[in-house]
């Protein structure tokens, strides 16, 4: 603490150099330099998004929409098939991280427990998958077999737990004062009222990490949508609708084009502004909500990163 | 709840160690109850597919039993150590993960010593806070951002006709040769600011003393940041170095997957998409599960190596 004191004194009234001087303009320039560079794509993909379509041909839309429409929006929720992923998406992020939070923070309690006889079994059991993974096709066959392709369930319960969330939030629980579990024992409490009366609401920081990551894990997925569920429309999601538009871009009819001209709408959208557009609701939820979280990953990520 | 945990003593004494254990452990039930599912779960989802490693030494065809399967030894590695095409997506591969290895720690470890080097902190944090955020972004949005920054009319070329640095248009993501670049840059885009993370919080550990001393001895701001910041995170740095030492095969699938295309497919394809590839699209299982089987073993060798590389330096151990 008193170090710390002394730091920011000396920083702040130390007498500074012109080579400091200039290191710090230098500084700054580039730092602001790199908030354009990360900024930029999302305020032009904005600006695409809520620009006529027909306008946004003619070029130069860079940071602000020049003709303000809604119609990109319109058209692309009315599109049935983004209107429902977006739903699927929401869904199994819900779903997803609420399940994953809730086993993750039990399994990862049970052993931190120092006293569980199966403590280190488990453990090691869990932390030697992330050395080794079965790969690809093992994992499909083994979806397949369990008759979980074509399933909401397959985007769940594959990922119910993370072994780096779990060492992220036992060392958490490890880290709280024991005297408190201890005397939630003397009152004749058992492990599961422990768990959700005492150690749950205690682990909240932690949890929120994980959730973050879960939650921003499932929102981003595409890869099992393609892999197990390509043949159901109806469980398709958002971030897998922008991956056709994406992937058949640059042949002659792709995607885009075809969400254009279904229903004649070739005169209201063009690909670009269906990208845009979709871009935009693809992004939104994450931008409103990591910065939040923010103080909770970054601690997370200190204690994942030591222990893991 | 509490009638599991609290159990009556057993007044009989037993000699041997291991009833002792379970005896304890009887007492042990809810704690069970609370692990013993995801034990079950970890087995079917994370061993079970081990297990399927087995396919790699068989020639095995969709709908017949897993157990009626003809084993053909190690011929799938044999076809897979003659194919061409291997030691391609194996080039690939290693190239664009020591891209990744490289690039992302200089870039993220300068990053984290200009972001130390900020005096006001609520400047400081609003960059930290807008770094992050390419780091949350799905990868299909990151694709479809470098594509449309690289299209003909994007701002990429828009910028460097204006610049008079090109006179046409780049076709970008259609020249093979400049994959590597693009997926350098993007990469280094997306989690430069993320990576910062534990870099800054090794730099808070840095006793503050030394900085007071370099500062009486004349040291300037650059002197102190490569002098005392740099070696202080060195440690850090080595474990991580190692860590991802471990992934060198682990180069990434989703933008290789979606920022390929058939013209720049002899420098984008990887490990991971040469699987995806033989296995899914061309129902050649055995060789698809060789090749991963490969990459999994192979990586878990680097991971043992680099490990007591960094027992031999005197840095901490990772298991």
């Amino acid at each position: 603490m008193k170090g710390d004191d002394t730091m920011l004194k000396t920083k702040s009234t130390g007498f500074s150099s012109v080579g400091d001087r200039i290191f710090d303009a230098c500084n700054y320039v580039f730092m602001i330099f790199l908030i354009f560079v990360t900024l930029y794509p999302f305020i032009n993909m904005f600006a695409l998004s809520f620009n006529d379509a027909n306008d946004s041909i003619r070029g130069d839309i860079y940071f602000w929409p020049r003709e303000w429409t809604l119609r990109n929006y319109a058209y692309v929720f009315n599109e049935s098939n983004v209107f429902y992923a977006t739903f699927i998406s929401a869904a199994r992020t819900i779903v997803g991280t609420i399940v994953s939070v809730f086993c993750t923070a039990m399994l990862a309690y049970a052993i931190s427990r120092p006293e569980y006889k199966l403590k280190t079994f488990i453990s090691i059991t869990f932390i030697f998958t992330m050395y080794f993974s079965g790969g690809l096709i093992p994992n499909y066959l083994l979806i397949k077999e369990l008759s979980m392709l074509n399933s909401f369930w397959v985007y769940i319960i594959p990922g119910i737990i993370g072994v780096f969330n779990m060492i992220v939030v036992r060392s958490f629980i490890e880290g709280l004062p024991e005297g408190i579990m201890e005397s939630a024992k003397m009152d004749g409490a058992g492990d599961l009222t422990t768990f959700i009366r005492i150690v749950l609401p205690l682990t909240m920081p932690a949890l929120a990490t994980v959730a973050l990551f879960v939650a921003v894990y499932q929102w981003n997925s595409w890869f099992d949508v393609f892999l197990y569920n390509s043949s159901r429309h109806d469980l398709s999601t958002l971030q897998y609708e922008l991956v056709k538009i994406l992937s058949t871009s640059d042949t002659g009819s792709s995607a885009a084009d075809q969400y254009a001209d279904a229903q004649g709408g070739a005169d209201i959208v063009t690909p670009t502004s269906v990208r845009a557009t979709m871009t935009i609701v693809a992004s939104v939820p994450i931008i409103m909500v990591y910065p939040f979280l923010q103080k909770y990953f970054v601690k997370g990520m200190i204690v994942g990163g030591v222990k893991g | 709840m509490g009638k599991h945990t609290v159990q009556l003593k057993g007044s009989a004494s037993e000699d041997s160690r291991l009833s002792a254990y379970f005896k304890a452990l009887g007492k042990q039930k809810m704690l069970m109850l609370m692990s013993l599912p995801f034990l079950a779960w970890v087995i079917v989802f994370k061993y079970i597919p081990l297990w399927g490693w087995t396919i790699a030494f068989q020639k095995y065809r969709l709908g017949r039993d897993i157990f009626d399967q003809a084993w053909v030894g190690w011929d799938n590695f044999k076809y897979l150590f003659k194919e061409q095409q291997f030691y391609l997506v194996l080039r690939n591969t290693l190239v664009m993960s020591s891209i990744n290895l490289v690039m992302g720690f200089v870039t993220a470890i300068v990053l984290a010593l200009l972001l130390n080097e900020l005096r006001r902190i609520a400047f400081k944090r609003t960059v930290q806070t807008i770094s992050y955020l390419p780091h949350f972004i799905s990868w299909v949005v990151a694709a479809n951002i470098v594509q449309t920054a690289l299209a003909p009319e994007g701002i990429i070329n828009v910028l460097l006709l204006q610049l008079n640095l090109i006179d046409k248009p780049v076709l970008w993501l259609g020249v093979g040769e400049y994959f590597w670049g693009i997926l350098g840059v993007t990469e280094i885009w997306k989690n430069v600011g993320f990576n910062t993370i534990i870099y800054l919080a090794a730099i808070t550990t840095i006793d503050p003393t030394q900085y007071e001393a370099a500062r009486i001895d004349g040291a300037s701001r650059l002197q102190q940041m490569w002098h005392i910041t740099l070696p202080g995170i060195k440690p850090v740095i080595v474990i991580l170095l190692i860590m991802n030492l471990g992934h060198i095969l682990e180069s990434g699938f989703e933008p290789q997957y979606l920022l390929g295309n058939g013209m720049n497919v002899e420098y984008s394809e990887n490990l991971d998409i040469f699987v995806l590839k033989y296995g899914i699209q061309m129902n050649n299982y055995g060789l698809a599960t060789a090749a991963g089987m490969f990459k999994t073993v192979v990586s878990f060798i680097f991971l043992i190596v680099a490990n007591n590389l960094a027992k031999r330096l005197g840095e901490s151990r990772l298991y």
